[in-house]
């Protein structure tokens, strides 16, 4: 019973390590950039929400509405001032220097965050955070619960807008073969602004869920960017739901791990996973295409 | 190549004035200052040489700090003669690095770094959970502590590692290191053997970075084992060697002491600011010097020089 009380608890923890790898995904499959400061992009959307909460005394899942499209503003920025200049390099230079760029920016945003919201952990408590959902034996807490819904909702969304947008489809172009894309009158540099602002927003609104349910400190960004990585590298390229479920293998793979081992060794196996998958496919799930 | 030979004397000839400041300066600040310079030019050297020299972005570096350390710290605590210990650290760490190389090198681009960024982890937390106590010296080690022997060390392997590099960079194993870097599939069709350079490369990289965290366990009087497993030790190194010029001989040279003095002076002018101006800084270099230091230096030098025939 314990176990499946652990495992259920890995699914919601799950479904936001998807919604977190889903941005990097994006950014990665798109701009063909890896952006290490995404887990310092959540952290600054946890703290977006908790900022709301505490100065305004907005709801955490009210202010989702607010933080999502900050957070995509922010992206905005940050590509116009730093990742334009990365994507007019060929792909090896892009990955190197992207790399840079996000070590300097992930070091700078956590400094910044230490600065205006000191280096405590912190968590949003709202007045119903306590309750719980008894399903048979199992306790689903209702805060966590209604996250996951909300990373599928904000999944779902995602991939009506790169299905059935304009630009959804001219991103997925431009993801696919830049240069076929631009052949076909397509605004590539346009396409990487707006995957990059899609990504920034959606770790922002995962950073909220994550100060809701679980909570934030400013040295998280490191943590939560393995997270999707490991999750962007076992669902590969292409698929909004394929890497929702990835997150969502995750957290059970975790909670499982943590049941047989022990809760300190939850972290290694996603890593493990990782390396195993990266190995067995050297070029990733890239290949796959 | 003439140039690295000359950079690489003129380095050598730098630390053996170092080898005097002891017999003029007492203040252990000092000496402790430049020994954190000393370990980070050890620290970015080795980096350099597998991410500089031979392209592959390696991301878990401090996997292969934190096994020196480890394994110094446990064998000298024990009562190994402390030279002893290192290199039994930085033979672990080259196995170790060999068994995984094979395995990762079929890795590329972004996906090496993911990977080794990820081994890295997976030793930091593991570390963490089998050694979770404090390591502290016996106080009759701490009584006998003698700083300047620390000092001496760190000499000695900087000096190594300049030299390791310089080798490096001059000879025709050298060449093959860097024509995997500018293109894999071009080398190997030339009857370059990647892997196997790319191996010699790691394991050079490898026993540096082992032998410095092995000076680390020597130096520090306590601290948890997990902590030279820290990725900051991989991005330190990055930095480093950013700063002053990637894939160059004297560039994580010139890095590491910009870097030690500069992070210094802001730490204690900006206390809690420091590292975001840092970061800032750093991201400025990236985007508009992607030479660093060394290129700066070269620009400074060509407009001098025409400026002077005119």
């Amino acid at each position: 019973m314990i176990l499946s009380q652990q495992m259920v608890l890995g699914v919601m923890i799950g479904g936001l390590y998807g919604l977190a790898a889903v941005g990097l995904s994006l950014i990665f499959g798109v701009l063909k950039v890896l952006n290490v400061a995404h887990g310092e992009l959540i952290m600054l959307g946890g703290y977006g929400a908790y900022w709301l909460f505490v100065l305004l005394g907005l709801d955490p899942f009210a202010s989702l509405l607010l933080v999502l499209p900050l957070s995509l503003l922010l992206g905005l920025g940050l590509y116009w001032a730093l990742f334009g200049f990365v994507v007019r390099a060929d792909e090896e230079t892009r990955i190197k220097n992207s790399l840079l760029i996000g070590f300097g920016l992930s070091l700078a945003l956590h400094a910044l965050a230490v600065r205006l919201w000191t280096a405590d952990e912190r968590g949003i408590t709202t007045p119903y955070a306590g309750k719980v959902l008894i399903v048979g034996q199992l306790a689903i807490p209702l805060v966590r619960l209604a996250s996951l819904a909300v990373a599928f909702v904000l999944i779902a969304a995602l991939h009506l807008l790169l299905t059935r947008w304009r630009w959804g489809r001219a991103v997925r172009a431009t993801a696919e073969d830049w240069q076929a894309a631009l052949l076909a009158g397509i605004d590539v540099r346009r396409a990487y602004l707006l995957a990059f602002g899609l990504g920034a927003g959606l770790a922002g609104a995962a950073g909220t869920l994550v100060s809701v349910g679980y909570s934030i400190s400013p040295s998280i960004g490191l943590e939560w960017t393995l997270k999707a990585l490991i999750v962007v590298v076992l669902a590969g390229l292409g698929s909004v739901f394929g890497t929702f479920v990835g997150g969502l293998f995750l957290g059970v793979a975790e909670a499982a791990s943590a049941a047989a081992f022990g809760g300190p060794y939850r972290e290694v196996v996603g890593l493990v996973i990782i390396f195993a998958v990266l190995v067995a496919r050297p070029r990733g799930l890239f290949g796959a295409r | 190549m003439h140039a690295e030979r000359r950079w690489a004397a003129l380095i050598l000839l730098a630390l053996a004035g170092l080898a005097l400041v002891p017999l003029a300066v007492r203040r252990d600040d000092t000496l402790n200052l430049i020994f954190l310079i000393l370990l980070s030019v050890t620290l970015a050297q080795s980096w350099n040489i597998i991410a500089g020299y031979a392209g592959q972005v390696n991301l878990g570096h401090a996997a292969f700090f934190g096994l020196g350390a480890l394994v110094t710290r446990t064998l000298w605590i024990g009562g190994t003669p402390v030279l002893v210990a290192m290199l039994a650290g930085a033979f672990v760490a080259m196995v170790f690095a060999l068994a995984i190389g094979v395995a990762a090198f079929r890795l590329r681009g972004a996906y090496f770094a993911i990977g080794t960024l990820a081994l890295g982890e997976i030793l930091r937390i593991t570390t963490g959970n089998i050694f979770s106590e404090i390591s502290t010296l016996p106080a009759a080690t701490i009584a006998a502590y003698r700083l300047t022997l620390r000092y001496y060390l760190g000499l000695g392997l900087a000096a190594l590692a300049v030299v390791v590099g310089a080798t490096l960079a001059t000879s025709r194993l050298g060449l093959g290191i860097t024509a995997i870097r500018e293109d894999e599939d071009a080398a190997e069709a030339s009857g370059v053997n990647a892997l196997g350079l790319k191996l010699t490369a790691l394991a050079a990289a490898t026993v540096l970075a082992a032998l410095a965290g092995g000076l680390f366990a020597y130096y520090h009087i306590s601290y948890y084992p997990q902590h030279p497993f820290s990725p900051h030790w991989t991005f330190d190194a990055l930095l480093i060697t950013n700063i002053g010029g990637v894939g160059t001989l004297h560039g994580p040279v010139l890095g590491a002491v910009f870097y030690v003095l500069l992070k210094e002076y802001l730490a204690n002018r900006w206390v809690d600011l420091h590292l975001l101006i840092f970061g800032v800084f750093f991201i400025v270099i990236v985007l508009l010097l992607p030479g660093g230091l060394v290129e700066a230096g070269e620009r400074v030098r060509r407009l001098l020089r025409s400026r002077l025939r005119r």
